[in-house]
């Protein structure tokens, strides 16, 4: 059965530009996908509830403000409450370098950077999702 | 819940930790239900006796015109009120990618840590009327597991969308300043089937004559409605007669007028009650729910038993003009009796119930 893949894209954190985060919802509307948006300002609980509630096949985190390193250790543990550890998470925005490596170690299946094209996004999640109902 | 259960999914067995107060697993429980699976009809079936408690309100109307920030707004008071309360938002598929983009919890920030509440965003999968197909299946599930209220918002609503009716016991019809005048609210459909009528964003200017147009109508709600042109009469003017559709403005954004509305969400469902038309409104949904599958079972055993090359050909003939459409159609439907009527005296009615009985599976 060829189930309709569900992500949720969300904005963790204070930072205002969603300008990223629709584009990368729209991108994955046009891939066929069901895309639960939550729109700015959501804590790490709403993150978690918004996945738990929709059923999601995967997590987009979209984190411009520098924050990631204090906000993604907490969404991973609000998942991990739900018993949603094996939920697969990824994570786009302005990520140092540096940081990529920890956030792997945390939790965080991927990280896409600036100038990363939608087609890499649409099959890592191609690709996510099929090892998860395999 | 296992990752093995969200692979190899068990219908029972999620049924009964979704009645148990898992809530994950009422999650996964409600995307078998929305992908077709015959787990999900399975789960369906053990969770139908416990339904039939909750009070269900559409919210429709034209897109903008606020739905969603109402049914937040609504959705915090009610849970001032009451224990919990579920929403289930239906946002539109795209008839091109089959994507979809579900906003409605945008406008939900409010409720999105409340435990109390249960969002879940549906896309409407090619269903016309404003609500997906499987929507009266989610909302049979969360009935099931006690949820006292549901609130449907339907795909934005143009005139005709009126298949919230199939679903909802209350009907709000959200209605934006400025959106038409007294000739609007007069022509049938969507003004027709609203139990109460509410002018959001009345912190405009233009609210109050839309307000005005509105009540000029004299509007009298769906069973009024039906009574009134349908000839069924009733002695000496039925109770549901009685009920005058609300006409009320709020601002959900100001958070006014909300109070009132859920006033009026409450005294419509006591109005039902007390006059009787809950169970009128059971017995349509039940009517409607059978008939739904019915179709849906039917179209699914003739794709199966004629197969899709049969169904092809059927097509092109009516391509090639050399029959109409209804006549291709009325082949394939004496095709499948014949087949099915000798299936039967071969091998006995039972085997085409079980037939009957299977759970479709070209639903996706």
């Amino acid at each position: 059965m060829s189930d309709t893949i569900r992500v949720l894209i969300a904005k963790p954190g204070l930072d205002g530009h969603d300008r990223g985060a629709k584009v990368v919802a729209r991108a994955l509307r046009d891939a066929g996908m069901e895309v639960i948006y939550t729109g700015l300002r959501q804590t790490p609980t709403m993150v978690a509830e918004a996945a738990l509630q929709e059923d999601v096949d995967v997590v987009g985190l979209s984190i411009l403000s520098g924050a990631h390193m204090a906000l993604v250790p907490r969404i991973i543990d609000e998942l991990r409450q739900r018993g949603l550890a094996d939920l697969p998470v990824f994570l786009g925005g302005i990520i140092p370098r540096d940081d990529i490596a920890a956030l792997r170690a945390l939790g965080i299946a991927a990280v896409f950077g600036p100038g990363t094209t939608s087609q890499s996004i649409i099959s890592y999640i191609r690709t996510a999702v099929q090892g998860d109902s395999a | 819940m296992t990752q093995s259960a969200r692979r190899h999914p068990d219908g029972a067995a999620l049924a009964a930790s979704a009645l148990a107060g898992d809530r994950r697993a009422t999650a996964r429980l409600l995307t078998l239900i929305e992908n077709g699976d015959p787990q999900g009809q399975i789960a369906l079936a053990k969770l139908y006796s416990y339904t039939g408690q909750a009070h269900v309100v559409g919210f429709t109307g034209s897109t903008g015109a606020g739905k969603s920030t109402l049914v937040n707004a609504v959705a915090r008071e009610f849970r001032e009120r009451g224990p919990a309360l579920a929403i289930v938002a239906v946002d539109p598929t795209s008839p091109y990618s089959g994507g979809a983009l579900l906003g409605d919890r945008v406008r939900m920030r409010d409720l999105s840590d409340d435990p109390g509440v249960f969002i879940r965003s549906m896309a409407s999968r090619g269903h016309p009327g404003g609500v997906a197909h499987a929507t009266r299946d989610v909302i049979t599930v969360l009935d099931a597991l006690g949820v006292p209220v549901v609130l449907v918002e339907t795909v934005g609503a143009g005139q005709a969308q009126v298949e919230v009716t199939r679903v909802a016991h209350t009907v709000v019809l959200v209605e934006a300043p400025g959106m038409g005048d007294e000739v609007q609210a007069l022509k049938a459909g969507l003004m027709e089937i609203a139990d109460i009528v509410v002018v959001n964003k009345a912190d405009r200017p233009e609210a109050r004559q839309t307000l005005q147009a509105i009540r000029s109508a004299r509007l009298v709600g769906r069973f009024a409605e039906r009574e009134r042109t349908g000839g069924t009469t009733t002695e000496n003017g039925s109770s549901s007669a009685h009920w005058s559709v609300p006409v009320l403005e709020a601002s959900a954004l100001e958070r006014t007028g909300i109070s009132d509305l859920i006033d009026a969400i409450v005294a419509h469902r006591m109005y039902l009650t007390s006059s009787g038309l809950w169970e009128t409104v059971r017995a349509d949904h039940a009517r409607a729910d059978v008939e739904a599958w019915l179709d849906r079972k039917l179209r699914t055993l003739a794709h199966e038993r004629l197969g899709e090359a049969r169904v092809a050909v059927a097509i092109d003939a009516v391509l090639k003009r050399d029959r109409d459409p209804a006549a291709a159609a009325q082949d394939l439907v004496a095709e499948l009796v014949s087949l099915l009527g000798g299936r039967a005296a071969a091998a006995g009615v039972e085997q085409v119930r079980g037939d009957l009985h299977r759970p479709d599976r070209d639903e996706v």
